[in-house]
């Protein structure tokens, strides 16, 4: 029998059977777990809070906007400005801990739940089971920094009006291409905070304990930016996973700097990509001894 | 699959923990309809011993299958037909016992959603199938073990000391329904610490201890070689010790603070009941002993 033979044989098999699960079943029920849980919802809640709690600061303010921050200077002309410095904000600590947040008990909790045997003696794979969390952490990173620009580009432009915003090379661009960059920005931001929790996720399935995983993704978040604010060694600062952070300003310039985009892809990816392999290989070859 | 193959198959099985050999050396085949005890004290290697069953985790060397299925060569489909739990089942607290089993069943395909009732109506948990798995006793946690395992229609149930921690109501109830799983042809592999559990339920036995299989065949057998032992109470106990030691197919003679104990078959017995009548000695009791399998597995693990 040929292997495409097989392949079909196994299919039909399948079939008979009602179907084998996968990773869509996993995902489908990582996401299950992550709403019934209050961690989740703590992370989505700061990723509304923050804004609003800016946006409030700003109107009991009447004058001046937050100092040595891209796009500062510009919130009480437009309120698309206020998602940008958001971004700017955000990548300190906020964003970083509220990925961490999931992305690192998505292992560990099982770990400490004893519930990786229960998952692990049904009828999905070990890959498939990290799949199915790799993508459920991810969907959580995207929603919750999703959130906090949506929140912070409505309120900020109910607050302070949708106007034409000032780029960074001083011209001015329509409000459609504000929110457009906007978005294309949110997606530029996504990829170091997506590395983020890739380290979060190493750490969940290596440590086998939340806080440790929590904890560690933001330490190695502020080593990367001490390592960034000391001049010494500034021939690091454009590998810095922190530094890549900042890449969605180069789409805020006219003509559009591609350069920094460029790098925060392959710079996360350098990043994202052995800790997500190592976190497999972990995952798949770890004895479950817990529970 | 090879349906030919035995449930369980274990050959030369090792784990190691640094200089501490859990697992030494382990073969276990556990054929169809078995219901097959694994006992040992606890630290005896038993939990391990499952693990590397399921393929929760590796042996350092040996082999497991499972109806002819390596789980670590095969992953999920060697435990196609299989289900049990190691150690106390684990759910997730913040969701609700049915909740816990539409994960489960989710996560085993094949109808497994079709039978969450049916399983709950089994294990007796169908009214607190709602309630948070967070509220649950440590008896309702096993019992909702089980009802996860059947979802899966198993031919091959493992069940890691399933009555540990249950009142003796629960652990009634439990052994009933493993007895009554086991009448409807599943295997099972029961691993426990209590001998009176194995002698209940079980009809094969491997006796492990320090993480070797001390004993592995029948259980009637096994307690049959401790057949032809006695216990006598007379009005004259001095005496009735020394008519049986006169007698040379009466061996094992021994004074003991409530009467005499020897050794002897039946039909000697028979005779020296007769004797000790004949000599005026009255019998106040006479009993077999049979060797409890406690007995039996201290006996194996001090040698």
């Amino acid at each position: 029998m040929t292997t495409e033979a097989i392949t079909i044989e196994r299919t039909r098999a399948r079939r008979r059977r009602g179907g084998r699960p996968g990773t869509a079943a996993v995902y489908r029920w990582e996401l299950r777990k992550l709403v019934a849980q209050k961690r989740t919802f703590i992370g989505v809640g700061a990723a509304v809070v923050v804004p609003l709690i800016f946006i409030v600061a700003m109107l009991a303010d009447s004058t001046g906007g937050p100092e040595g921050v891209p796009f500062g200077e510009y919130v009480r002309e437009t309120g698309l400005a206020i998602p940008l410095v958001c971004l700017s904000f955000g990548a300190i600590w906020l964003l970083p801990l509220i990925t961490a947040l999931v992305a690192g008990d998505i292992v560990a909790a099982e770990d400490q739940n004893g519930t990786l045997k229960t998952i692990l003696t049904r009828s999905v794979d070990r890959s498939q089971v990290f799949a199915g969390k790799l993508l459920a952490a991810l969907t959580y990173t995207i929603l919750v920094l999703t959130t906090f620009v949506g929140i912070a580009t409505v309120v900020g432009g109910l607050a302070f009006g949708f106007d034409p915003l000032t780029t960074l090379s001083g011209t001015t661009i329509t409000v459609g291409r504000g929110l457009f960059l906007i978005l294309v920005g949110t997606l530029t931001y996504a990829m170091p905070l997506i590395a983020m929790g890739a380290i979060a996720l190493l750490l969940s399935t290596v440590t086998r304990n939340s806080a440790a995983a929590v904890v560690g993704t933001l330490m190695v978040s502020i080593v990367l930016q001490i390592l960034g604010a000391i001049s010494a060694l500034g021939f690091l600062e454009p590998y810095l996973l922190s530094e890549q952070f900042n890449a969605w300003q180069g789409l805020l310039r006219e003509p559009i700097d591609w350069d920094p985009i460029i790098r925060a892809t392959w710079v996360s990816a350098l990043y994202a990509v052995p800790a997500v392999a190592c976190a497999f290989t972990a995952f798949l070859r770890r004895d479950v001894t817990g529970g | 699959m090879t349906t030919s193959a035995p449930p369980i198959e274990a050959r030369g099985l090792v784990k190691r923990y640094g200089h501490i050999t859990a697992v030494d050396d382990v073969d276990l085949t556990v054929s169809g309809g078995d219901v097959y005890g694994y006992l040992g004290p606890n630290g005896a290697g038993k939990t391990t011993s499952l693990r590397m069953l399921l393929g929760l985790i590796r042996p350092d060397s040996g082999s497991a299958r499972l109806f002819g299925r390596d789980p670590l060569a095969e992953g999920a489909r060697a435990l196609d037909g299989v289900a049990g739990f190691v150690e106390a089942p684990r759910f997730y607290p913040y969701m609700s016992g049915r909740r816990n089993l539409e994960m489960a069943a989710a996560l085993d395909g094949d109808g497994a959603a079709d039978r969450i009732d049916e399983a709950l109506e089994t294990v007796d948990l169908t009214d607190r199938a709602a309630d948070k798995v967070g509220g649950y006793s440590h008896g309702m946690r096993q019992r909702l073990g089980i009802a996860g395992a059947l979802l899966r229609a198993p031919r091959l149930l493992l069940l890691d000391e399933p009555t540990t921690g249950l009142d003796p109501g629960g652990m009634r109830d439990m052994r009933a329904l493993i007895k009554r799983l086991a009448g409807q042809g599943i295997t099972v592999l029961l691993s426990s610490h209590l001998m009176g559990e194995v002698e209940e339920l079980c009809d094969r036995v491997a006796i492990v201890g320090n993480g070797r299989v001390l004993y592995e065949g029948s259980l009637p057998e096994l307690i049959a070689t401790t057949a032809g032992h006695y216990e006598l109470r007379t009005t004259d106990d001095i005496y009735a010790a020394e008519l049986a030691s006169r007698r040379p197919d009466i061996s094992d003679v021994e004074r003991t603070p409530d009467g005499v104990t020897f050794a002897a078959d039946q039909s000697v017995v028979a005779e020296l009941t007769i004797a000790l009548g004949l000599a005026g000695v009255g019998i106040h009791a006479l009993q077999a002993r049979t060797a409890s399998l406690e007995e039996l597995f201290f006996r194996m693990t001090e040698s």
